[in-house]
C-alpha cells in the first residue's frame, strides 16, 4: 500500500504544511530574470541586494512610535509634522527616501483610517511592511465603504460625533496616522510613551496602548 | 482650496490611479500637493507629463448615497488635475 501522508501530523502535532514547490509565476521569472542581469553586467551585487533586503527588513513600526512620541512631547515638533511629515522624519534621523508623507491628526472629534484601495501603498520606511490583511480585497473595499464596521471588528467602537476620514492613497503620497495622546500619562518620558503607540494606532485601526 | 471638483466618469484602458469608485463624485479641493509624473505614462516606461496632484475629499453621502454607513464621514484621495473637472 503506497504511504500515504496527507493524514499525519509532524512531531509537534501540527499538519505537514505543503512545500511551496509550484511552478514560478510570469512574474516570479522575470523578477529573477531581472536581478541575475543586473549582477551579470555589474550594474548591482549580490551583497547590495541583501543589504536592501536587510534595509527593508529592519525597518520596524518603533520608527512610526518615535515620531509619535516626538510630536506629543514637542509642540513645535508636532506643528512641523503635521506641516511636512517627510521633512521632520527627517529630522529625527529617518531616512525616509523619496517618501512624500503626510501626518493626519486624530482628535476628539476626528478619527483618521489609512487604505489604498488600488493596491498596498503604506508608510514603508516609518512602520515596516504592511500586516498581510492591510492588502487585502476586503480591508481596500471595506475600509472606504462602512469603515466603522471595519473599526469595530479591530475593537474601535467610535461613538456618532467623531468623523471618521479615510484616506486613500491613490497617488504619491503615503499617510501615518497621529493617534491622541492617551489619558493619564503626564509623567512618562519620550520612550516610554512610544511604547504605547502600536502599528494598527498608525494606520488607525486601532488606538494607542493605555499606561499601565 | 474648498474648490468643488468633480472626477472624470469615463473609464478608459490603462493604468489609472483615479479610483473607480470615485468617477462621476464631487468634492472639495482639500489641498494641493505639487506636480508629479503622470503614472499613466510612467507604467509603460514612457517620459512622464508632470501633473499636478491634489487631495480631494468626498463624503460618504456624496459615495454611498443613502446606504452610507455615516454619511458625514469622509474619503480623501490624491487625484491628477486632469481627472478633475469644475463643478
Amino acid at each position: 500500500m503506497p504511504h500515504d501522508h496527507h493524514d499525519h501530523l509532524s512531531p509537534s502535532g501540527h499538519p505537514y504544511r505543503a512545500d511551496n514547490d509550484g511552478p514560478l509565476t510570469y512574474w516570479q521569472r522575470m523578477e529573477i530574470a531581472v536581478r541575475e542581469l543586473l549582477i551579470e553586467k555589474g550594474v548591482v551585487t549580490p551583497a547590495e541586494i541583501n543589504a536592501q533586503i536587510d534595509a527593508m527588513d529592519a525597518r520596524s513600526p518603533a520608527n512610526g512610535a518615535a515620531v509619535v512620541a516626538r510630536a506629543w512631547t514637542d509642540a513645535d515638533f508636532k506643528a512641523r509634522l503635521l506641516a511636512d511629515a517627510s521633512a521632520a522624519s527627517r529630522e529625527m534621523g529617518f531616512d525616509i527616501g523619496p517618501l512624500n508623507l503626510i501626518a493626519v491628526e486624530n482628535t476628539a472629534t476626528v478619527h483618521n483610517l489609512i487604505v489604498c484601495t488600488l493596491c498596498s501603498c503604506y508608510p514603508r520606511n516609518l512602520l515596516g511592511l504592511p500586516p498581510d490583511w492591510y492588502k487585502t480585497r476586503e480591508y481596500r473595499s471595506r475600509a472606504v465603504r462602512e469603515p466603522r464596521a471595519v473599526l469595530r471588528e479591530f475593537g474601535v467602537d467610535l461613538p456618532n460625533d467623531v468623523q471618521v476620514r479615510v484616506h486613500d492613497s491613490t497617488a504619491d503620497m503615503r499617510y501615518i496616522v497621529l493617534p491622541a495622546r492617551p489619558e493619564g500619562t503626564d509623567v512618562l518620558d519620550e520612550a516610554a510613551l512610544a511604547e504605547l503607540v502600536t502599528r494598527d494606532s498608525m494606520i488607525g485601526t486601532g488606538l494607542p496602548r493605555n499606561p499601565q | 482650496m474648498g474648490e468643488r471638483v468633480r472626477i472624470r466618469a469615463s473609464m478608459p484602458p490603462g493604468h489609472i490611479r483615479a479610483p473607480a469608485y470615485l468617477r462621476g463624485k464631487t468634492g472639495v479641493i482639500e489641498r494641493s500637493l505639487g506636480a508629479f509624473g503622470n503614472p499613466e505614462q510612467l507604467a509603460y516606461g514612457h517620459a512622464a507629463d508632470k501633473k499636478q496632484l491634489y487631495r480631494v475629499r468626498f463624503t460618504m453621502a456624496e459615495l454611498w448615497g443613502e446606504g452610507a454607513e455615516a454619511p458625514n464621514d469622509t474619503v480623501d484621495a490624491e487625484i491628477y488635475d486632469h481627472w478633475l473637472e469644475k463643478v
